[in-house]
């Protein structure tokens, strides 16, 4: 076995490489400035990384595959379960599919200052969607479930807009959502999603 | 040494890359303009998206690689002393891309190719778009070897010498590009081009994105390496100073270019095919790269205090005032620090992991990308044309005070441009839409701010013309008034005489991105042939 003699090879290359370091001519005022550059950037990444793991703020990065080309034959994306559910749990779910050109169903109304998970799937091509204002924004990409869990803090109505060219209409890819007060809103029954009347 | 050939293929480049750069311009205004809807007339998505993608492609690949290869050229030769290495082959390169940028022009410009530059996948183009693109591509591979060639013979023929700032800079570069192109080459070649001619049937859109991913964020490093160079080996001559550190400059472009290939997940922060650990780690990467950019912000303005103080500026701020300003090359690294400095702020914010769903794909995005590229790197690219022309073509420029107009008038129209396109996005407008057609209050906010882009677009366009004109009439005239100035490299305040292996070469550093690209695409790329994923057709749009 050679692993012996290779660990104090790399041992020696690295302390080479540190001893020639300190020999480059670097200039005091220079090395402060390369010193508050690190503290900063240590600062940020500090920040967001003790965020991640104690708040859990993360970007939406559940890695689930769907079958994008049979939506229909999907149970859980199927049309008469779309829009928002409570589940029995208690919390509230929103499945919503990406299609050229609109997010079905065309308006859902959510309760504020409420935790809401949206799981978003596209039918055909590339998507992304955001509404304005809030930090609800994801990609949705054909063939992965984009989920994402937020809070929105003020009610009102807001746009739900397509933010990923997807052809010449992506323009017209837009729908609704009506956040209302945490005490006016109540969970919608299981059948409503069903007719398409309220939805339009 | 006789030039003539050297100068003949830089100056063929360059022309190539400044004529895409103005057709892009014309594209450019048109686009603000027709995006607004204030001319009703002018409406018409297929428009838009053929000029939005055809815009993107001659900016960000066609000008950008153009100069950097017209540009390594002439700095090999006059750094190393050498004549090219193989100027047939360098030829054939320049042939190959050009005809490559023909191929992709055809199906871009009638409309059979409106997917935009960053392709996205199942959405296809005609195949003539991909194969174009590739041949492009494949041209600067020639180029990178020519430079790497040049660069290897170089230091066989002086052991133990430091190769120049300049050269060790355009050998990164190529380094650089060879790692970063290769994410975009494999999603083409594997899966657009098959997938676009109907020999496979369905592609993966998160592969392709994390294929592409790996290219999109060391990309810009490679358009922004010709600035950086400039910053140091140009600027602190023309200022009438000396290069503060030539050290730290190596160490700056060695961590750029190292640093820059295994971060490109923070492209993909908002995307369901990967995981919040990978995006993290690449985030944090993202945050190393801005420490060379710091360091070169540090060295560049310690170059210009010395050359301040050196021409008897006194004071804390005295040494700015008595800088040339009426030198192109000046004004050009002061306007560009400033936009680089505003450019760098909203970097920050699309690199912080979180916040970035704030601006994700809203108009903030296009608004970073045209301050730091179009601003920061491109007026670089207009201050080497300045100063190499009249080497180029051994004609004094035709107008230095239109050179400065030109200059000054690129950095206000770009502050009038992307000021306004920054706030759009933080108002929630959509990237990429050519017309508002929500039935919005919030779309009412966002009307004056269209307006804004409008006129910095026109101020923008017309600094582009007087661009392309200064060059062409400086090499028309007709006066045989010879301009026999040689160019000339910055001197560090401290010579070097002699410098470790790792300062002086590229060998261990491609070792060094190898690992860490393993380490950061390595399991994110394996994990779509173990994951049970389910393909997407081809679709139109």
């Amino acid at each position: 076995m050679q692993t012996e003699p290779i660990k104090p090879k790399y041992e020696q290359l690295l302390r080479d490489f540190y001893t020639q370091l300190r020999a480059i001519h670097i200039d005091q005022l220079e090395r402060k400035w390369i010193t508050i550059s690190l503290v900063v950037i240590g600062l940020f990444v500090g920040i967001i990384t003790i965020d991640a793991f104690f708040h859990g703020v993360n970007p939406p990065s559940k890695v689930e595959t769907v079958d994008s080309a049979s939506l229909h034959l999907n149970k859980e994306f199927a049309e008469d379960n779309l829009g928002v559910q409570v589940d029995e749990k208690g919390a509230i779910i929103v499945r919503m599919v990406a299609g050229r050109y609109a997010f079905f169903p065309k308006h859902i109304s959510v309760p504020a200052e409420t935790a809401i998970t949206l799981r978003w799937v596209s039918m055909d091509v590339l998507h992304g969607v955001h509404i304005p204002m809030t930090n609800m924004s994801t990609m949705i990409v054909p063939g992965y479930v984009a989920e994402i869990t937020t809070t929105f803090p003020k009610p009102g109505e807001y746009p739900v807009l397509c933010n990923e060219y997807c052809g010449l209409g992506h323009n017209h890819m837009w729908s609704n959502i009506s956040v209302i007060a945490k005490e006016d809103w109540t969970a919608p029954v299981k059948s409503a999603a069903k007719g398409g009347s309220n939805n339009e | 040494m006789n030039d003539a050939a050297e100068r003949k293929l830089a100056l063929s480049h360059l022309w190539v890359a400044f004529i895409a750069f103005v057709v892009a311009c014309f594209m450019g205004e048109y686009q603000v303009l027709e995006r607004s809807g204030f001319i009703p007339a002018l409406d018409s998505p297929s428009v838009y998206f053929a000029s939005v993608s055809t815009h993107g492609v001659l900016m960000a690949f066609v000008l950008t690689t153009f100069f950097i290869m017209g540009f390594g050229y002439y700095i090999a030769t006059t750094s190393l002393k050498q004549p090219v290495w193989n100027k047939p082959l360098a030829w054939g390169a320049f042939w190959l891309a050009l005809t490559g940028v023909v191929l992709a022009a055809i199906p871009l410009l009638t409309g059979k190719a409106s997917v935009l530059y960053t392709f996205y996948p199942p959405i296809v183009a005609h195949a003539a778009f991909y194969i174009g693109a590739t041949l492009l591509v494949v041209g600067s591979w020639v180029w990178c070897a020519i430079m790497l060639v040049m660069f290897v013979q170089w230091k066989k023929a002086n052991t133990g010498q430091p190769v120049p700032l300049a050269m060790f800079a355009t050998a990164m570069n190529a380094l650089l590009w060879l790692w970063t192109s290769a994410g975009v080459a494999l999603e083409v070649l594997f899966q657009l081009i098959p997938f676009s001619l109907g020999w496979i049937d369905t592609i993966d859109p998160g592969l392709s994105r994390t294929l592409f991913a790996w290219t999109l964020h060391p990309i810009v490093y490679f358009w922004l390496i010709p600035a950086y160079t400039a910053f140091y080996v140009f600027v602190p001559k023309q200022a009438g100073g000396f290069l503060f550190s030539d050290e730290m400059a190596r160490l700056a472009f060695i961590v750029l270019a190292v640093f820059a290939l295994p971060i490109g997940f923070h492209h993909l922060y908002m995307d369901p095919e990967q995981a919040k650990g990978w995006k993290l780690l690449h985030g944090i990467g993202t945050f190393v790269v801005a420490l060379p950019t710091l360091v070169t912000g540090f060295t560049v303005i310690a170059s210009l205090e010395i050359a301040g103080r050196l021409r008897g500026g006194k004071g804390l701020f005295g040494w700015i005032g008595s800088l040339p300003w009426t030198n192109t090359m000046v004004l050009s690294v002061i306007l560009s620090l400033l936009m680089l400095i505003f450019g760098g702020f909203g970097g920050i914010v699309n690199a912080s992991y979180a916040m970035n769903a704030m601006i994700h794909n809203t108009a903030w995005v296009p608004g970073h990308f045209h301050l730091i590229f179009a601003g920061t790197t491109v007026i670089m690219y207009f201050a080497i044309a300045y100063y190499l022309w009249p080497m180029l073509v051994k004609k004094p420029l035709f107008s230095s005070s239109m050179a400065l107009v030109q200059l000054w008038t690129w950095f206000i129209g770009m502050s009038i441009l992307t000021t306004p396109w920054h706030v759009l996005g933080l108002l929630g407008q959509p990237r990429r839409i050519s017309t508002v057609v929500y039935n919005n209050l919030l779309t009412l906010s966002w009307k004056p701010y269209e307006l804004m882009m409008i006129l910095g677009g026109l101020v923008l366009l017309g600094s582009a013309c007087l661009f392309i004109y200064n060059l062409a009439k400086t090499q028309l005239n007709p006066a045989t008034e010879v301009f026999d100035e040689q160019i000339e490299f910055a001197e560090p305040i401290h010579a070097v005489k002699s410098l470790p292996e790792w300062l002086n070469d590229i060998k261990l550093w491609n070792k060094v991105i190898a690992v860490l690209m393993a380490i950061s695409f390595g399991y994110p790329i394996l994990q779509f042939f173990f994951m049970d994923t389910s393909g997407s057709s081809p679709w139109g749009y």
